[in-house]
């Protein structure tokens, strides 16, 4: 049915809203692609063989729904019984049977498959318990999780479209943006620049035609929003673009994505074709006389092309390699026409932000931070997964409260965040409330809210090394002090974790990070030095005891680190199982010996040990024990 | 035709020209390395680095942009060597001089900033390629496309494509003449030319016997301009000749 009138849209809500409620119980299985590669396909599969099996789905209208990604990937297979919500974790096909008869059928809860609080050891019942998803408020992933992403009608019944159609049937263009600038809305790419102040510049760029594009080029380490909600809701997306357009006069669209997301290609296609079936896409929209249509392009995988004129160019079939943007892409953007581009989280927020008002969006958050946040929880923390969060929470609840501490409760040490443009946060501000501005000042950024959260096993030489191969890798070698730049950087790392560091290879480090971050051409150079500059601010002592000691304070980089047994030791055999090498001998139940000829300094050993009874020791101070 | 100030002197230019013509025209001695005033600037090399301040700026506040594809506005006041624009040039040229050792440009443009030896680790495997891309925007400026930069980061390269001989390069040599440091070699003589490995027939002129250009470059001068292949066949002597032959005509005539 194609919906021409806004009437039909109101019957079709209703519809929709009908059907969604007539189900007495519902079954969501999560299959984002964690999940997926947990097995929740043969779980989802087995839950649609039961239930027609015992003929459920019309006895009891029993819905099974694969839904997108509920966030909490470390605990996946997710399976969520509705209405009850309760939250079953790592569940095996083969619990199915078990599950459909007593918690569908009987209303009995299976204990063994209910998540545990690690800090409070007990199991917990429902979704909302659950200090995981309790402390969060979800705008832009309002309906993942909850909706089957591949049929148009179960994202209506969550409210789709419901702000397209305010749009368009209630509001003019300038209404739309001013109740954009209203929200206080900004770009969740990692910049922050203001939605609707973007919008205005280019709205006032001279020509007819114009066009919205989505930025769905996440490649940083770690960062997985944008490809849940492409994966878990595309509809949010294309219903933000629309009313982008709308306000913008734009009828075209385009959405980049990776190819390395297949499964958000195919969601993000077949919503595109089943809006345009119904009418929300196409000509004509709702029957207001609005057009506006959107087409996929699909990225290779440059990490540079999530550069705004690299991106561009990408679209228009060339280089992906950014040009210097002294003529903002507002004016002169893709084909050189005025362009509008925004990330997937910030469109799949603007359908929210119309549907319930700016004012409701700006009431969350801080003064110029407005709204929630999606972050990408990752690291050394027990609740890895995705998350979304007022603007303005603290570091430490985010880590501590949400992410349920460190792994095997050791001591904090930094959180990265914003991607390899950002930088390191230390433990003293751990209090930080997280906005753009906060993030800035204590030398990080937003960017694509990753959060990488890593314990007191991590040497920051190290890490500021891993971002700097990273984008080694990425550069697109257009400009000198960027291509160069990276590649001289990384050769002065690589010495200094090989020990080979020298007296004034700081410096050299703060010169080359100077004259990258004025230099470069596009963002990507310009922001590189970051986890190299917020290291070298909070974790200088590191980088002289590579240099002066030939030490790593940490005990991870294996040219500079020995291992031994400490008293400690009872002698179990864990580690003489993991070493890779065979360099651990000992009786049972005796202390054990590192044969330091033979260890390559792994960690391994470490990592099992029960009785924490490896420790690490310099190199270099082996060494002098043999000459004493 | 906006005004600006460059290192404090006052200069007025087109609108539509460059901060750096403006800076040359004010007489300030900005280096280039992928500038070439034929072609669209491009940014590349970053030597044209200055410090400029729009009209409505405060006026300490500063940002360093390339002149090169940076547009001029009424007002503007530029500063072309404040240390900073100085320093990155320093860096950008010890970069370059890590990259090409023994290239003489180079060791020319580092010398004259203070460079005697790169602080840098040296290439490995020195090259005469500054990844200027001068090359490749010749080649795609007059339509022909043939080579292109390849990989990306530190493994870029000019090459052409599966770095075999171009099938589109018509051996005009406008990549080889264009580079400035001579890196793209090729070989000619009066009856053949072979460049990016690719070997071509040269046209030789019917009356003086002299090599014109390639066969490949005159069908492509000729599928362009719609001027007829024959015309592209003759050396300019011939030309002059036949012109002046006209001319003799013309004076019997009178």
């Amino acid at each position: 049915m194609r919906i021409e009138s806004f009437d039909q849209f109101a019957a079709f809500q209703a519809e929709a809203t009908v059907r969604d409620e007539s189900r007495s119980r519902k079954i969501l299985v999560c299959c984002g692609t964690g999940c997926l590669a947990n097995g929740a396909k043969a779980v989802a599969e087995a839950f649609a063989h039961e239930i027609a099996e015992r003929g459920l789905d019309t006895e009891l209208k029993l819905g099974v729904t694969s839904t997108g990604c509920h966030g909490f990937c470390e605990r996946g297979p997710l399976v969520v019984i509705q209405p009850e919500a309760i939250l079953y974790t790592k569940v095996k096909p083969r619990r199915v049977p078990d599950i459909v008869e007593k918690t569908v059928i009987g209303g009995e809860v299976i204990n063994g498959l209910l998540y545990k609080d690690p800090s409070s050891k007990q199991r917990i019942e429902t979704y909302d318990e659950i200090p995981f998803y309790a402390n969060q408020v979800r705008v832009a992933m309002r309906n993942i999780g909850r909706i089957d992403p591949t049929d148009l009608m179960d994202a209506v019944a969550h409210g789709a479209y419901a702000g397209l159609a305010k749009a368009l049937s209630g509001m003019s263009p300038d209404e739309v943006l001013d109740e954009v600038e209203v929200s206080g809305q900004r770009g969740r790419g990692g910049a922050g620049f203001s939605t609707a102040r973007k919008w205005r510049s280019c709205k006032a760029a001279a020509g007819d035609r114009r066009f919205v594009l989505c930025n769905g080029d996440e490649g940083d380490p770690g960062a997985f929003k944008d490809r849940s909600i492409m994966e878990g809701d595309p509809h949010s997306v294309l219903e933000g673009m629309a009313i982008g357009a709308y306000a913008l006069g734009a009828h075209e669209g385009f959405i980049y994505v990776r190819d390395e997301y297949p499964l958000a290609v195919v969601n993000l296609q077949l919503a595109i074709a089943e809006a345009r079936k119904a009418g929300l896409l196409g000509e004509n929209i709702m029957g207001s006389g609005f057009d506006f249509d959107v087409k996929i392009s699909r990225g290779g995988g440059a990490f540079v092309c999530g550069e705004s004129s690299a991106l561009m160019r990408s679209i228009a079939g060339k280089t992906g390699e950014p040009r210097a943007k002294y003529v903002h892409s507002t004016a002169k953007g893709l084909f050189d026409l005025p362009t509008v581009l925004n990330n997937v989280e910030t469109w799949a927020g603007i359908g929210a932000i119309i549907a319930n008002g700016g004012a409701w969006f700006a009431s969350m958050g801080t003064e110029k931070s407005k709204g929630t946040k999606a972050f990408s929880l990752v690291g050394k923390v027990k609740n890895t997964g995705l998350i979304e969060l007022p603007m303005g929470t603290s570091l430490r609840h985010i880590i501590y409260d949400i992410g349920g501490g460190i792994l095997k409760d050791r001591p904090f040490k930094a959180v990265q965040t914003g991607g390899p443009s950002g930088g390191c946060v230390p433990e003293e501000l751990l209090d930080l409330p997280v906005d753009y501005e906060k993030l800035t000042e204590a030398g990080s950024m937003m960017g694509s809210g990753g959060m990488i959260v890593m314990d007191d096993r991590t040497c920051m030489v190290d890490v500021a090394r891993y971002f700097l191969a990273f984008l080694t890798e990425e550069s697109c070698g257009k400009c000198v002090p960027c291509r160069e730049g990276l590649k001289q950087m990384l050769a002065i790392y690589d010495a200094l974790v090989e020990g080979r560091g020298r007296e004034g290879d700081i410096e050299k480090i703060e010169t080359l990070a100077a004259c990258m971050q004025l230099g470069s051409l596009c963002e990507l150079g310009k922001s590189a030095p970051n986890p190299v500059l917020s290291t070298l601010k909070y974790f200088r002592s590191e980088y002289q005891a590579h240099i002066e000691a030939k030490a790593c304070p940490a005990g991870i980089c294996r040219a500079l680190t020995a291992f031994e047994i400490t008293e400690d030791c009872d002698g179990c055999h864990a580690c003489t199982k993991v070493c890779p090498t065979d360099a651990i001998s000992g009786e049972k139940k005796k202390l054990h010996v590192i044969d330091h000829d033979a260890c390559i300094s792994c960690g391994a050993c470490l990592d099992i040990c029960p009785t924490e009874s490896i420790r690490t020791l310099p190199k270099v101070e082996l060494a002098q024990r043999e000459v004493v | 035709m906006p005004t600006l100030t460059v290192n404090g002197r006052k200069v007025t230019v087109d609108a539509d020209a460059s901060l750096l013509e403006a800076c040359r025209k004010a007489g300030a001695d900005v280096p280039t390395l992928c500038n070439f005033d034929g072609l669209e600037p491009w940014g590349g090399c970053r030597m044209c680095v200055v410090d400029m301040s729009l009209a409505s700026w405060d006026d300490d506040w500063f940002k360093m942009v390339t002149s090169c594809n940076h547009p001029v506005e009424e007002g503007m006041t530029v500063v072309t060597d404040s240390e900073r624009v100085l320093a990155t040039r320093r860096v950008v040229l010890d970069l370059l001089l890590a990259r090409c050792p023994d290239t003489p440009l180079i060791q020319q443009l580092a010398r004259e900033h203070g460079i005697e030896a790169t602080s840098y680790e040296r290439n490995p495997e020195p090259t005469d390629c500054i990844l200027c891309g001068l090359c490749t925007r010749v080649c795609d400026h007059i339509g022909i496309s043939a080579i292109s930069s390849v990989g990306r980061g530190w493994g870029r390269e000019i090459a052409p494509p599966f770095n075999e001989p171009p099938p589109d390069c018509v051996g005009c040599l406008a990549c080889a003449e264009i580079c400035p440091t001579g890196h793209i070699t090729f070989t000619t003589s009066s009856l053949s030319r072979t460049i990016w490995g690719k070997d071509f027939e040269m046209l030789r002129d019917e009356k003086t016997g002299e090599a014109v250009i390639t066969r490949a470059q005159a069908e492509h001068f000729a599928k362009r301009s719609g001027v007829p292949a024959s015309y592209f066949e003759k050396s300019d002597r011939s030309k002059r000749r036949e012109l002046a032959k006209t001319f003799e005509k013309l004076q019997v005539l009178k």
